[in-house]
């Protein structure tokens, strides 16, 4: 644990350093919630069809989304790549820390920092201001903060398993990117996933990518009830452990035969 | 001669971005792909709404189709062609590197469009011409002659209008040295609001992107002509028919502002 803190702190502390930036980013987020929240306002008001979810939920759904945006594993940690590039990954390995319990670590605190720093003032404007509702009940918001701990560590677990495919391809750009869309249509970025056709339903539960988003979210909104709540986080849980595993058993593959790099 | 000469400049540029990117074929063949995929998992996202709503303040999926194929179109050809402003604030103005271009003779702007361009953005262009295919096809849409003009020029006015809005995010470095995030609100996020019927939008969204940005002239005015559709806030039909010229009067007036930054700059000396 203690590096994933150590980590942690230094690259909040480096955030904090560029304030015009992170501002610039908030705004960026509440323009693209404004967009969607607009988008199904006028959606809701079309039609008297029933939805798989209500607009108040919707809503929870759409601002919990800005604000936990950068939790999504959708880019390489450059030190890590940088690493293996350069050749220094030889240094890691040298550590105390196991390299995988290294990179997890890194991937694990290089998230959630920029999530925490976006997602404190973007919930504090949008909960009295913009229409976010409050968690259904104390019960949703325990859930909520353990599912959001959970998606936390999923994130961690998918992006260092991405990240030990660094120990075939040095650039690996491709598979990241099929990746990206992977997840945007299944975690519910880009609209709640219960809105997607029913005979789809069976494959985005099937699929780790929701844990990421789509389970806190509608936890928080009470659209998963409490009753609900613990064979949710348990599908979580499992899919977590085998990415975890898979990670592990590349990492053992792929250090035994690392050519390292340079000189 | 002076423009002749500066557009033989300017295709040389473009030849020598494009082999440049040839070199990397797989990875140039990976980043068109996986466009053109984004894209369509973003169209995939957008049926399901309708196939849950049915319309959209009666617009229907294919009439959506039209000003999504229109927006994506225009967006992928300046995302192409002023990529070189998008880069300007972190990659040339931060390494102080703007000091070259200013010692030859030749305008700035002209250069800083040469920087870049980015082809695998072409695989969002043919993402949005196969959504425009099919809305057409499903619309039964009888294209004149004027019609047909007046879709191509209103794709070619919006790209305009976003390569000014890339202008405009360029000038700002001259200012604050980093590229501001700021403007992808009105970059990414102005494709984003085109992709659906303005009139959806609150009262104040609307006007800002009617008179302060002219992104309902890039698709929602002439679509509203394509189709034969009336606005609820009654735009008159000479304005629907001369959209395209406000996407390019806005580039101009960028332009304008850009020469205005050029003078100011100061040099980071790094």
């Amino acid at each position: 644990m203690r590096p994933v803190f150590a980590i942690f702190s230094a690259r909040f502390r480096g955030l904090l350093q560029y304030r015009a930036a992170a501002l610039a980013g908030l705004a960026t987020q509440f323009f693209w919630g404004l967009i969607r929240l607009m988008i199904f306002d006028a959606f809701y008001r079309s039609s008297t069809a029933p939805q798989p979810m209500d607009y108040a939920q919707v809503a929870v759904y759409i601002w919990l989304g800005q604000a936990f945006f950068a939790l999504l594993p959708q880019w390489m940690d450059g030190e890590i790549q940088e690493s293996l590039r350069s050749g220094t990954v030889a240094y890691e390995m040298l550590r105390p820390v196991g390299l995988y319990e290294l990179w997890f670590a890194r991937n694990l605190a290089s998230r959630t920092a920029p999530v925490i720093l976006r997602a404190v003032p973007l919930l504090a404007i949008a909960i009295p201001f913009l229409g976010l509702g409050l968690p259904a009940s104390w019960t949703a918001a325990g859930a909520f903060c353990v599912a959001m701990v959970a998606a936390a560590l999923l994130s961690a677990a998918i992006a260092t398993l991405m990240t030990t495919t660094l120990l075939w391809t040095v650039s690996g750009e491709g598979i990241w990117q099929l990746l990206a869309l992977t997840m945007w249509l299944f975690s519910g970025t880009l609209i709640p996933l219960p809105f997607f056709p029913e005979w789809l339903q069976p494959l985005v539960n099937a699929l780790p990518f929701r844990g990421l988003m789509d389970v806190p979210f509608r936890i928080w909104s009470g659209h998963i009830p409490p009753s609900a709540v613990l064979p949710n986080l348990a599908s979580v849980a499992c899919w977590t452990a085998v990415i975890i595993g898979m990670g592990r058993l590349l990492i053992a593959r792929g250090t035994r035969k690392l050519v390292v790099q340079g000189g | 001669m002076k423009i002749k000469g500066s557009l033989r400049l300017l295709l040389h540029y473009v030849a020598v971005s494009v082999r440049g990117q040839m070199q990397y074929k797989t990875s140039f063949a990976i980043g068109l792909v996986a466009q053109f995929l984004l894209m369509g998992v973003e169209w995939i996202a957008i049926w399901s709404l309708f196939a849950r709503f049915g319309n959209l303040a009666g617009w229907t999926l294919p009439e959506v189709a039209l000003l999504y194929g229109m927006a994506n179109m225009a967006f992928a050809i300046s995302e192409t062609a002023a990529r070189g402003f998008d880069i300007f604030g972190y990659r040339v103005v931060k390494q102080g590197d703007f000091d070259w271009l200013l010692l030859r003779p030749r305008s700035t702007a002209l250069q800083v469009a040469g920087l870049e361009f980015r082809l695998r953005y072409l695989g969002r262009f043919a993402q949005g011409a196969v959504v425009l295919a099919w809305a057409t096809a499903k619309l039964g849409i009888g294209w004149t002659l004027a019609k047909a003009g007046l879709a191509a020029a209103a794709i070619l006015g919006g790209a305009c209008m976003f390569s000014g809005l890339f202008v405009l995010q360029a000038v700002l470095s001259f200012w604050t040295t980093e590229s501001l995030e700021i403007l992808n609100t009105v970059t990414y996020g102005g494709v984003e609001t085109a992709q659906y019927p303005l009139a959806i939008y609150r009262d104040w969204f609307r006007k800002f992107f009617t008179y302060v940005i002219p992104l309902a002239c890039l698709n929602y005015f002439p679509a509203l002509a394509i189709l034969g559709r009336t606005d609820p806030s009654g735009v008159p039909a000479v304005i629907q028919w001369m959209s395209p010229v406000f996407g390019m009067l806005f580039l101009l007036v960028t332009l304008r502002i850009w020469d205005f930054g050029v003078r100011h700059y100061r040099s980071t000396g790094s």
